[in-house]
């Protein structure tokens, strides 16, 4: 790592923070969005959300949650890592971090694959022939859950970025705003699904 | 002030240094404001044309009932590709985009926006954004034919092009967004000593409420448009009753960003009035701060008023009372501004520039447009006009007759500071005054039409709505000769305009500080500033 040379001239840190956290401002309202629509058609429809939510796996639910958790744990250990000069052993937990996100792709991948085969997707002739508030419910499920693996996916590479870039030095004690960041966003990633896991997994 | 006042001949300012790269790239990579400004307002200008001259040839459709020169499914794609042209690709970018990027840095003494390459990022998104849109015309089932706002169920099963174009507008949202994010950040965290809040500049103010709008609402557009892709691709069934789903979520949603976004298009339009008034009535700004909080008034309670758009389409007589009423006090805030207008202009002594024309001209349009707006605002009135020509003739007035004016208004206020020229006053006048008849005589026909209950998105109507239809039509073509004289002039006034020198009006704000046109790098050292932006009982205005 290298402490040498001066913060870039035009470095503003509490800047860069504050427009990282306008933009999560706006993937929680992109989020809000979908949340509204759920709010509005669980009111419409109680008994056939219970009873479609009884049907995901709630197994690698709460494990995509343990796994999710873990990562953000990983990331603020890295952040801090760095704030102490630790280069080394912040490149491990952000590769750490990436590969929490890896796992709970692939865990989502076993548990769509599954759910698919049973002929449960959006528009097919399977859950066409259930009630309406249960298509309703999958339709939600698949693009709100899809639209969040989207956000997981985005979130590793960043991660890993992260780490390549402590590797070569561009992130270090002095520097690491773009780190601070990137777990910011990591964060809301889980933030994101710690509302999400409770309102498909765990309905009542 | 030791600046020279005009940039010397051989070099003109940021116009002609700067970039890294020669020629057209070093304006299409540059990260300098100023040259993002420029291209924005190039790029939008030109969709700008393209949308007048769909509307021009909706107007010539319509000058005679039955079909003139184009079918009822050409007609659709039409006001469709207009309505989305003129909204997501010149309305809403072009305040800020454009003008914020201009002088926004300027005005609140910094060099460059809070992070300059994001803002070029910015503009390749409207660019990418446009080129969607454009292919979208001419690829899959055509042109969409489903109106500017996308509603389901129709847009759900339409055979055109819907996907592509709804994808264009998410595009053009993402850049709508990062434009916020960036003027934001940049009037937290980039004043220049001694501008406090207090010492904003009222445009900067209402560039900041709106931006905050940009962030907050365009999330609910872009869901909204993903849902309808998706619809589109997977049929979730989402919107579709036949599947649970409920085509009015789909309304609320959209509507939920599209008001606001009417704000989007909006505050600016009254900051640049605000700024402009009292230069040419050489008087302090009366109720600055009444001013300025009434762009956050108008931002914060313009999000709570989305259902005034559906007081048909099927919602409790609860909500409709409720957001009837909220609707009402969206109103008050701009009357504020309205009232503080007309106090400044008072006993000022007051110059009838072309800025000033443009600037009294969008009071008076907008007043039209506001007070026709409390007429759909109020839920039993609204009835009876939804859906008629009487709501296109309302938001032509707000829209183009608001914004639109106040538009003009200042590229004729900050052209001499942007070519370091100036423009024939007396043939801007005269534009001016050829587009305000025109602009009356096609929109205030319109709205008789509505109000005697001629439906809009219509290529044919009866009979016994020829007369004003055809009234409408001349006064479009009117509209567009002054356009095109207000065009021509300033395009002649870019190239061989006389020097304008670094203040022509006389201005307190910082860009009249700079020469004309400013340099690549705004200030050589970051100015401190000791008065406020409309001072003028204090200080007389640098380079008189
Ligand atoms: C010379 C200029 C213009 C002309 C002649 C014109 C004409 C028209 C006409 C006749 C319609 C109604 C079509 C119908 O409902 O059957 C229309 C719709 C519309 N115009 Fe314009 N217009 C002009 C400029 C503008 C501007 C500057 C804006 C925005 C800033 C604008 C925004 C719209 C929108 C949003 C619609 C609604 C489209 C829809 O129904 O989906 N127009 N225009």
């Amino acid at each position: 790592m290298n402490d040498s040379g001066p913060p870039h001239p035009h470095q503003d840190d509490t800047g860069a923070k504050l427009g990282m956290w306008l933009f999560l401002y706006t993937e929680v309202l992109l989020f809000g969005g979908l949340f509204i629509l759920y709010a509005v058609y669980l009111q419409r429809y109680p008994r056939e959300f219970a009873a479609a939510a009884g049907e995901l796996n709630l197994a690698l639910g709460t494990a995509n949650t343990v796994i999710l958790l873990t990562g953000s744990l990983l990331v603020a250990l890295s952040v801090s890592a760095i704030g102490r000069g630790n280069c080394g052993p912040a490149q491990g937990l952000l590769w750490g971090g990436a590969a929490t996100g890896v796992l709970f792709l692939a865990n989502k991948y076993i548990e769509w694959s599954a759910e698919i085969g049973h002929g449960i997707y959006p528009g097919s002739p399977a859950l066409a022939q259930r009630p309406p508030g249960e298509n309703v419910f999958f339709g939600l499920y698949y693009i709100t859950l899809g639209l969040h693996g989207l956000h997981v996916l985005i979130g590793s590479i960043l991660l890993a970025v992260m780490a390549v870039m402590t590797a070569n030095g561009s992130i270090r004690r002095d520097r690491f705003v773009v780190l601070e960041n990137s777990g910011l966003y990591w964060h809301l990633v889980d933030l994101v699904w710690i509302f999400i896991f409770p309102l498909y997994y765990l309905l009542l | 002030m030791t600046q020279p006042t005009t940039a010397n001949a051989a070099s003109r300012g940021f116009l002609t240094e700067g970039g890294k790269y020669p020629g057209l790239l070093g304006w299409i990579f540059s990260t300098d404001h100023k040259r993002i400004g420029l291209l924005y307002m190039y790029s939008v200008l030109a969709f700008f044309l393209v949308g007048v001259t769909l509307g021009v040839i909706i107007r010539l459709e319509l000058i005679a009932p039955g079909e003139t020169i184009v079918s009822a499914q050409t007609y659709n794609a039409l006001f469709t590709v207009h309505g989305v042209i003129m909204i997501f690709l010149f309305i809403i970018p072009g305040f800020p985009a454009i003008f914020g990027n201009l002088f926004l840095p300027i005005h609140i003494g910094a060099n460059d926006v809070a992070f300059p390459r994001l803002n070029l990022f910015s503009w390749w998104l409207y660019m990418a954004a446009a080129a969607l849109i454009l292919i979208s015309l001419f690829t899959g089932g055509g042109p969409p034919d489903t109106g500017w706002t996308f509603y389901v169920p129709f847009s759900a099963q339409t055979t055109t092009n819907v996907p592509l174009a709804a994808f264009g507008a998410f595009v053009l949202g993402f850049s709508s967004i990062l434009t916020g994010i960036n003027f934001v950040t940049t009037v937290h965290r980039l004043r220049a000593p001694g501008v406090y809040w207090g010492r904003l500049t009222l445009f900067v103010w209402s560039l900041y409420a709106t931006a905050w709008v940009q962030i907050l609402a365009t999330p609910m557009l872009a869901i909204t448009l993903v849902l309808l892709i998706l619809e589109r691709l997977l049929g979730a069934g989402l919107f579709d009753p036949g599947s649970g789903g409920d085509p009015i979520m789909f309304q609320h949603l959209f509507w939920i960003y599209s008001h606001p976004a009417v704000y989007i298009m909006v505050l600016p339009a009254m900051g640049i009035v605000s700024d402009i008034i009292p230069v040419f009535a050489r008087k302090p700004v009366f109720g600055y701060w009444a001013i300025a909080f009434s762009s956050i008034g108008i931002a914060s309670a313009g999000s709570l008023v989305w259902g005034h758009h559906m007081f048909v389409s099927g919602m409790s007589d609860m909500a409709i009372l409720v957001f009837s009423l909220l609707t009402f006090i969206v109103a008050i805030p701009s009357a504020v501004k309205v009232f503080n207008w007309v106090a400044t202009l008072y006993k000022g002594s007051i110059s009838l520039d072309p800025p000033m024309l443009f600037a009294l001209t969008f009071i008076f349009l907008f007043s039209i447009g506001g007070l026709t707006g409390l007429i759909l605002g109020s839920a039993a009135t609204d009835v009876h006009v939804h859906d008629t020509n009487f709501v296109v003739g309302h938001f032509h007035y707000v829209m183009f007759g608001g914004t639109g004016f106040a538009f003009f208004g200042a590229m004729h206020y900050w052209f001499p500071k942007i070519y370091g020229r100036m423009y024939h006053k007396k043939v801007a006048t005269l534009a001016w005054g050829i587009m305000f008849t025109g602009f009356n005589i096609l929109y205030f026909s319109m709205m008789i039409l509505g109000l005697r209950g001629m439906p809009r998105r219509y290529y044919d109507y009866l009979p016994e709505y020829t007369d004003l239809n055809r009234v409408a039509t001349v006064g479009s073509w009117i509209l567009v000769a002054g356009l095109l004289l207000m065009f021509v002039n300033l395009i002649r006034g870019a190239r061989h305009g006389a020097e304008a020198g670094g203040n022509p009006w006389g201005g307190l704000t910082l860009e009249w500080t700079l020469p004309s046109p400013p340099p690549a790098e705004n200030f050589a050292t970051i100015p401190v500033v000791d008065h406020g932006p409309y001072d003028y009982d204090r200080v007389s205005p640098p380079h008189e």
